[in-house]
């Protein structure tokens, strides 16, 4: 039914303003020139012009290697690594006579690091290409020369092709509309994936082309399109249409974009413009520029560190073999015979020592390379991946409604999600739902509506102090939350949250001023242009609106009993209570003209005739809407901006609402002189269409106000404190009003009771005065002046009140923020706005959002996250450090820039203070760890060379040695880094303060680091020293045999083995059966390994040949010095950690301590998040009462 | 990049809720499991005073009757240790203990006279032990070629055996290469009361080499027939695999210190019983300044004679006693509520400070 009406709609007469307007006139001119030179023959691909412009087809592809490539450019990839570059020169020198081992055992262990390595890119790259796959066989409706559609492929469309796209489906790359289901040419366009707004977008082909709506008509359609070359701008085309011998300019208008989808449209018909990569959303897919973390930065600088190290000790190592090589000529005589030095290589010539000395260099270089741990980089990737998983499929962090869960876009970043020092946050889909519910409304001077908002309740928090009225106000909120979140009780629509008996149902009838009221809300069912939608089936309705307030409106009107359900070309009808017969009745305004919304006017019109009269029905801003009331209509103006005070002080949305009654001359004269503006093409056509609509928009009668609720999301305000608590600091960037900003802030707890407030403003009267004269440059100066005179005086307010621990809020707005971010004074801001515990920036530009960011994130060194969920974040996300995207309504365009994705703000809790907290605990200790356990090993190695004369000559077997790194310790720490808990999820949250070791840096600073090196060193020593003097040259078993080289390298290795093994036990918190086994597999992996290799053949084995099955296991030395030097080596780790969780207790320390397990771990499992929440309050409650 | 496939939302604003609810949908909700979580059952160990001591003195407790039975051990072992190569220049030659060693025609017998301390009980193991001498150099190491040791075939297989891989007529040197070249060939002869001593030199190599690493067919070929004569010349008529002094050898020594087995005298010696030891002196250590040491041990349960790992054991054990005094005395001193809210509030640290 509603289809058929919608046909006829004529949308070019609701939309009299904005919609069809010629812009961009200069920019046509350049046509056929430099950058707009592309020429489409439209439906005749085969054309040989066309044929020549060799244009692309529309093949995509977004993998980031090839079939042909993958090889070489992944080994590029992997080899840009300095660490990697000196594995793989060594790899290259170990097949000289230079290499201390067999060249095989050291190459092995880096193909296979790379090998995982690269088999991670290209299964990260297979899916992208499944992807892509997916995409190129989509099917779509191309015309073909004989006059019929036929099915083929999106790889196969080439430039010039017409198609019929169907509703639901995506275009398959950038077409011009020529016609669609609607006579007119209309058509709807979802366009989430590109701007992320999720309003249907309206697009309408030339009049010219509209008509050609069945296959007969295409096949004489033939016309050249002359327009720009490919480029990234979403929201320009530019081009021309040369079609019958006239050439029509088109506009975005007609331009329907890839990945963007046909709504409510049946079908239209389109040319294709722009294929496969030319598309301009392909030409938008910038790779984002790769963040890394500060860990893996630092650990870059501890890489630089081990290299030098490394070099030192191979130029010791050289010193003293040069010195020892030369000492062996003594006279003539070579004193160490049995090398026969004599008939020597240069690499042991005595005569030419310093340059035998040089090649040992090159030797000792591989030989200690064990320092530089091989399998850092793979096995951090590993763990991130793992990490991120975990991310995904936490339950917690899934949001039901919306059915979308946490998502870690790339895992570089999640330890520094452990470090946030400061959160940048968007405001409207992030702190707030984006979802309008119409909450108040003043008619007649008379306030309505019951129902208190959540801002009311944060603003009764800021009046009362005691704690006990907020514990009574959370258990509403968590009643609230649980009625939200679970079975609607009673009547819950969604957009309207109005209660008071007055007026509801039908009882309005019995106020004083029934009529006004009647008028009232057939404001809002008429004023609007949303599209209404009847499902047949259940006859239920759903509105198309441009905007949530619009929706909220006509929502909260057919509530109280004036439903809009129908609106054709002409008219709009309602279904009413005629409050006089006292029953429902279908009434008719006819609609006569639209006067559109701008941001300029801030107000909206209609004009319609309803029985006789001729009326004006607006709703606008207050600041539009009081300066146009007639003096007799301004009867309850004095109520209802208080009203209006109160309401904007709860945070809600102001729409004041007005009508006037026109005599039919004086519409006549009007409408001559509007539709006259309305047919002129000239530039100042928007200026002659305003000040006629300016015209008639006079002398209202004023009805009253509503108050729409920009509804906070659930748990902000929990979420926010949690996260002031773990000292994270969060500064909001709104493009909201100031006052709606400030109102959020209090009801988020941003802004919190006992805070004074600092406002920076260029709202002062001088400065206005300023504005209107339009002298730029007497404006910025004075706005200069104003700006640095406000923040110095914040300053000076600051240091007064430091001595009472006063807290102080920011808050800035855009024009203000232009100028407070000059260079400057963006030292003096900054130091202003750090200084004050919280930050609001608003009406700020997204590019504002970025440059706020930019200058935290530089001026302070420190971490930065911004949070957001629009378009207009998508800045600000790719310049903080870590960007988080919320998955919300807004669309995908946020989470696209983002590095997480989250569903709700509040999930930020757990993705910082929880995910963040532990991933940052698990990188910082695993690569702690990976240096220890490599200098524990490298050095072992070098005070063995001190009794080999540093010839060069390992310790250990070489195949041994090379599986150190990959198969005896690695699993191990890869379980560290995935699994490890210092303290489980719930003490996370309930002690926020854990969060101050991430943001401090404790585990990875300095000091710890070297701790960890210095005990690598120590625990080398000891390894060393205890085995080489219990081995030294007496028998080591009962039957007299003494301890060969083999012996004592396998002994030494075994502790090795033990020590770091145990020293993983010792240090990781959180023992499930995975660690343990893990580490004691790994332990019992050497032994299996020394079995087997000792088993195999002694051409294989060499020295390792049934060495431990023969020599060391029937040894009881050997087991026991395994022992001992176990104990000793873990000795000083495990004293220094006990001291120090006695005397210095690291907060994890502390709070390991509380061993109590949360109550919410073990239902968590299944139960929903209002009930969690309400465990929570319980808990907190008896804690309360217990204090 | 845009994704694709994403679930269309219903478009708009809808007026009122969702209108297939729960239409059996597919929910992207994670499923539960323990793993996925991180809520296995896990044992989350703790330094807790208690935990501590009781390690620290359980370690203690264990360790110290380890090292006081090592000690006992190596105490009961009876070694004597004899130090040669000086002695047995002859004074003639004492400046030119190198001329003395190299010239061919020089007498190198030398007696020497060791007494019993205590009773010796067989099997009572002869080793020499050589100082100073660098069998882990590198060069040294690999120069050797284990295939040519295992069977007669890989006879001519002598990569790494430089200079001591061919003979001069392109002849493969077997056994080659440097470790076999340079093998110790001082000799001893012993007798108690002018009745001589037996030594056994059966078995003194491991079983793996005689069986794996030296072959039964490969015999020595072209050994010491250069110009430059290392050490021991050996029995070409004897396989390599009876050769067990140069099996012995080939082991290398880790150290530049190092005993290698060179008998066992099967009989109990009584204490304060002289053996009379005649020594041929030819090894050369004179030119790197190396000791040589001829030694005669019993052992023990845990080998020779070596009071590390008994002192060893009794100072890590001693020193957990001590840091578990010290511990308790930490806790007696400074006790601290541990758990107290106080130290964990985020209000004491007041906000407006960037760390």
């Amino acid at each position: 039914m509603t289809r058929g009406q919608r046909r006829k709609l004529r949308l070019s007469k609701l939309y009299s303003f904005s919609c069809i307007r010629l812009h961009g006139e200069e920019r046509h001119a350049q046509i056929g020139q430099r950058g707009y030179s592309r020429i489409v023959y439209c439906n005749d691909p085969d054309n040989p012009a066309a044929a020549r412009l060799n244009y692309k087809g529309n093949h995509v592809s977004t993998t980031k290697y090839t079939v042909a490539n993958f090889v070489p450019k992944s080994l590029f990839e992997q080899f840009r690594r300095v660490a990697n570059i000196y594995f793989l020169i060594v790899a290259c020198v170990s097949f000289s006579p230079l290499a201390p081992f067999t060249a095989l055992s050291f190459v092995v262990p880096l193909v296979l690091v790379i090998g995982v390595t690269i088999a991670k890119e290209a299964v990260e790259d297979c899916q992208r290409r499944e992807q892509d796959i997916e995409a190129n066989n989509r099917k779509v409706e191309v015309y073909s020369g004989n006059g019929t559609f036929h099915r083929t492929r999106w790889k196969n469309l080439r430039v010039g092709n017409v198609v019929k796209v169907y509703k639901d489906e995506y275009f398959p790359a950038d077409l011009l509309l020529l016609s669609s289901s609607y006579e007119d040419g209309i058509c709807y366009v979802d366009t989430m994936n590109l701007d992320g707004e999720t309003n249907l977008k309206l697009r309408q082909s030339l009049d010219v082309t509209s008509s050609l709506r069945n296959e007969r008509c295409l096949q004489v359609f033939t016309a050249v399109i002359k327009c720009e070359d490919p480029n990234d701008n979403l929201y320009s085309f530019v081009g021309n249409l040369h079609y019958n011998g006239k050439e029509y300019p088109l506009s975005p208008q007609q331009i329907l974009l890839r990945d963007s989808k046909l709504k409510n449209t049946d079908y239209i018909y389109g040319v294709v413009i722009f294929t496969g990569h030319d598309a301009k959303v392909m030409q938008n897919a910038t790779h984002p520029r790769s963040k890394r973390s500060k860990i893996e930065k630092r650990m870059d600088k501890i890489i630089y560190i081990l290299f030098s190290s490394l070099i030192f000790i191979s130029f010791v190592g050289s010193f003293f073999f040069g010195i020892e090589t030369r000492r062996d000529l003594v006279d003539k005589k070579y004193r160490r015979w049995y090398l026969r030095l004599d008939d020597t290589t240069v690499f042991y010539d005595p005569t030419r020592a310093s340059l035998s000395a040089f090649f040992h260099f090159l030797t000792a270089l591989m030989l200690y390379g064990y320092l530089i741990p091989i399998s850092l980089y793979v096995s951090i990737e590993i763990v991130k991946v793992l990490q991120s998983v975990f991310i995904n499929q936490d339950r917690h962090m899934y949001y039901e409604a919306t059915d979308k869960t946490a998502r870690a876009r790339t895992s570089n970043l999640n330890e520094e999600l452990g470090q946030v020092h400061m959160i940048l946050s968007d405001k409207t889909g992030t702190l707030t739902c984006n979802s309008m519910e119409f909450v108040k409304c003043s008619i007649a001077g008379i306030a309505y509506g019951q129902g208190e908002t959540e801002v009311e309740r944060a603003l009764a928090r800021k009046d009362w102090s005691s704690e006990a009225n907020e514990i009574s106000i959370e258990r509403i909120d968590s009643h609230g939350n649980a009625v939200h979140s679970g079975k609607p009780i009673g009547h819950s629509v969604k957009g309207f949250n109005f209660r008071d008996e007055r007026i509801m149902n039908g009882t309005w009838v019995n106020e004083s001023y029934p009529d006004l009221i009647r008028k009232f809300f057939e404001v809002l069912a008429i004023c609007h242009t949303v599209i209404p939608d009847v499902i047949r089936e259940t006859g239920d309705i759903y509105y198309e609106a441009e905007s949530q307030d619009e929706a909220a409106f006509v929502i909260a009107a057919r509530e109280l009993g004036f439903e809009f359900f129908k609106r054709v070309q002409t008219s709009i009808s309602l279904r009413e209570l005629d409050y006089e017969r006292g029953e429902k009745i279908e009434r008719n305004y006819e609609l006569l003209h639209v006067l559109e919304f701008s941001s300029s006017r801030k107000r909206m019109s209609v004009i319609v005739r309803s029985k006789a009269d001729l009326l004006l029905l607006c709703k606008g801003a207050d600041s539009a809407m009081f300066e146009r009331l007639s003096k007799d209509g301004r009867l309850f103006e004095h109520a209802t901006r208080d009203h209006i005070t109160k309401y904007s002080q709860a945070g809600l949305r102001i729409m004041v609402i007005a009508y006037r009654k026109i005599e039919e001359e004086e519409y006549e004269l009007w409408e001559d002189e509007f539709l006259k503006a309305k047919a002129s093409l000239s530039a100042d056509r928007d200026a002659l269409l305003d000040t006629a609509a300016d015209k008639i928009e006079r002398e209202l009668i004023l009805l009253g106000a509503t108050a729409v609720e920009d509804k906070l999301q659930e748990g902000v305000p929990k979420c926010i404190e949690k996260l002031a608590q773990a000292q994270i600091r969060l500064w909001v960037l709104t493009g909201d009003k100031l006052e709606t900003a400030v109102n959020i802030g209090y009801a988020c707890r941003l802004l919190r009771q006992g805070m004074r407030e600092i406002v920076i403003t260029l709202d002062s009267p001088d400065i206005e005065v300023l504005e209107k004269q339009g002298d730029k440059e007497a404006l910025a100066k004075a706005s200069l002046e104003s700006i640095s005179k406000q923040i110095r005086r914040g300053k000076s307010q600051l240091t007064s009140a430091k001595e009472n621990a006063m807290e102080f809020g920011l808050i800035i707005d855009g024009k203000s923020l232009n100028f407070a971010l000059t260079k400057n004074l963006e030292d003096m801001f900054l130091d202003l706005a750090i200084n004050c515990a919280s930050v609001i920036c608003c009406r700020s530009s997204p590019k504002q959002k970025a440059l706020v960011t930019r200058l935290v994130k530089l001026k302070l060194g420190k971490t930065t996250l911004s949070v957001g969920d629009g378009a207009n974040d998508v800045s600000m996300l790719q310049e903080a450090d870590i960007g988080v995207g919320i998955s919300g309504v807004e669309g995908m365009q946020a989470v696209m820039a983002s590095d997480f994705a989250i569903a709700q703000f509040r999930f930020l809790e757990r993705l910082l203070l929880v995910h963040g907290h532990w991933c940052y605990r698990r990188i910082a200790m695993m690569i702690c760890y990976f240096f220890y356990k490599n200098i524990a090993f490298g050095l072992t190695l070098f005070w063995f060379e001190a009794y080999a004369s540093f010839s060069g000559q390992p310790a250990y077997n070489d195949w041994d040695m090379s599986f150190y790194n990959v198969f005896f310790t690695s699993l191990p720490v890869i379980a560290l880094g995935v699994f490890d808990q210092d303290v489980s999820a719930c003490l996370c949250l309930e002690y926020p303060l854990l969060y101050q070791e991430g943001k401090q840096n404790i585990l990875f600073s300095w000091s710890r680091i070297l701790g960890w090196m210095a005990n690598g060193v120590g625990s080398s020593i000891i390894i060393f020293f205890c085995t080489t003097n219990v081995m030294v040259e007496q028998a080591f078993r009962r039957d007299g045999r003494v301890a060969d080289f083999q012996v004592l390298g396998v002994t030494m290795y075994t502790c090795v083995v033990w020590a770091v093994n145990c020293q993983m036990a010792l240090s990781i918190n959180y023992f499930t059966w995975i660690q343990h086994f893990f580490i004691w597999s790994s332990v019992a992996f050497w032994y299996i390994f020394l079995l087997i290799y000792g088993y195999i053949s002694p051409t294989i084995s060499t020295t390792a040949y049934m060495v431990f099955l023969e020599a060391t296991s029937p040894s009881l030395l050997y087991w026991l010095s395994t022992l001992l030097v176990v104990v000793s080596t873990l000795l000083p780790y495990f004293s220094y950690r006990a001291f120090q969780t006695r005397l210095q207790p690291m907060p994890h320390d502390l709070i390991q301590r509380k061993q109590r397990e949360c109550a919410e771990t073990k239902t968590s499992g299944e139960s929903s998040i209002g009930t969690k929440d309400k465990l929570k309050h319980l808990k907190e409650d008896t804690e309360h009462s217990e204090s | 990049m845009v994704e694709r496939g994403e679930t269309s939302s219903t478009g708009g604003s809808d007026g009122t809720q969702d209108p297939f609810p729960s239409a059996k949908k597919i929910t992207k909700r994670p499923k539960y499991s323990r793993f996925t979580q991180q809520e296995l059952p896990a044992c989350k160990p703790i330094l807790t005073p208690g935990w501590v001591i009781t390690a620290l003195i359980l370690v203690g407790v264990i360790f110290i009757p380890i090292g006081l039975a090592s000690l006992f051990a190596s105490q009961r072992v009876v070694e004597i240790v004899d130090r040669y190569d000086e002695d047995c220049i002859p004074p003639s030659f004492k400046d030119r203990a190198l001329g003395f060693i190299q010239d061919d025609n020089t007498d190198k017998t030398c007696i020497r006279k060791l007494t019993v301390p205590k009773l010796m009980k067989s099997p009572i193991y002869v080793y020499y032990q050589l100082s100073n001498f660098y069998q882990n150099h590198r060069r040294y190491v690999k120069s050797r070629s284990d295939k040519q040791l295992r069977s007669r075939k890989d006879e001519s297989k002598t990569t790494n055996c430089e200079p001591e891989a061919f003979a001069g007529d392109k002849q493969p040197i077997v056994p080659c290469g440097l470790i076999a070249w340079s093998l110790f060939n001082d000799t001893y002869k012993f007798s108690v009361t002018n009745q001589p001593l037996a030594v056994n030199k059966r078995n003194i190599a491991w079983d793996s080499d005689r069986e794996h690493k030296f072959g039964s067919d490969v015999y020595p070929k072209n050994f010491q027939n250069g110009r430059l004569i290392g050490g021991a010349k050996l029995n070409s008529s004897i396989p390599l695999n009876e050769q067990e002094d140069l099996i012995v050898w080939m082991r290398t020594a880790a150290l530049p210190t190092f005993r290698k087995l060179y008998g066992r005298i099967e009989v109990d010696l009584e204490a304060g019983k002289e053996i009379t030891v005649m020594i041929q002196n030819n090894y050369n250590t004179y030119d790197f300044g190396g000791k040589k040491h001829l030694v005669l041990s019993t052992t023990s349960w845990l080998g020779g004679k070596n009071d590390f790992l008994g002192a060893a054991y009794l100072a890590v054990g001693g020193i957990c006693l001590f840091l578990a005094v010290a511990f308790i005395l930490v806790y007696v001193l400074k006790p601290r509520p541990l758990g107290d809210p106080s130290y964990l509030s985020w209000n004491r640290n007041p906000l407006g400070h960037l760390n």
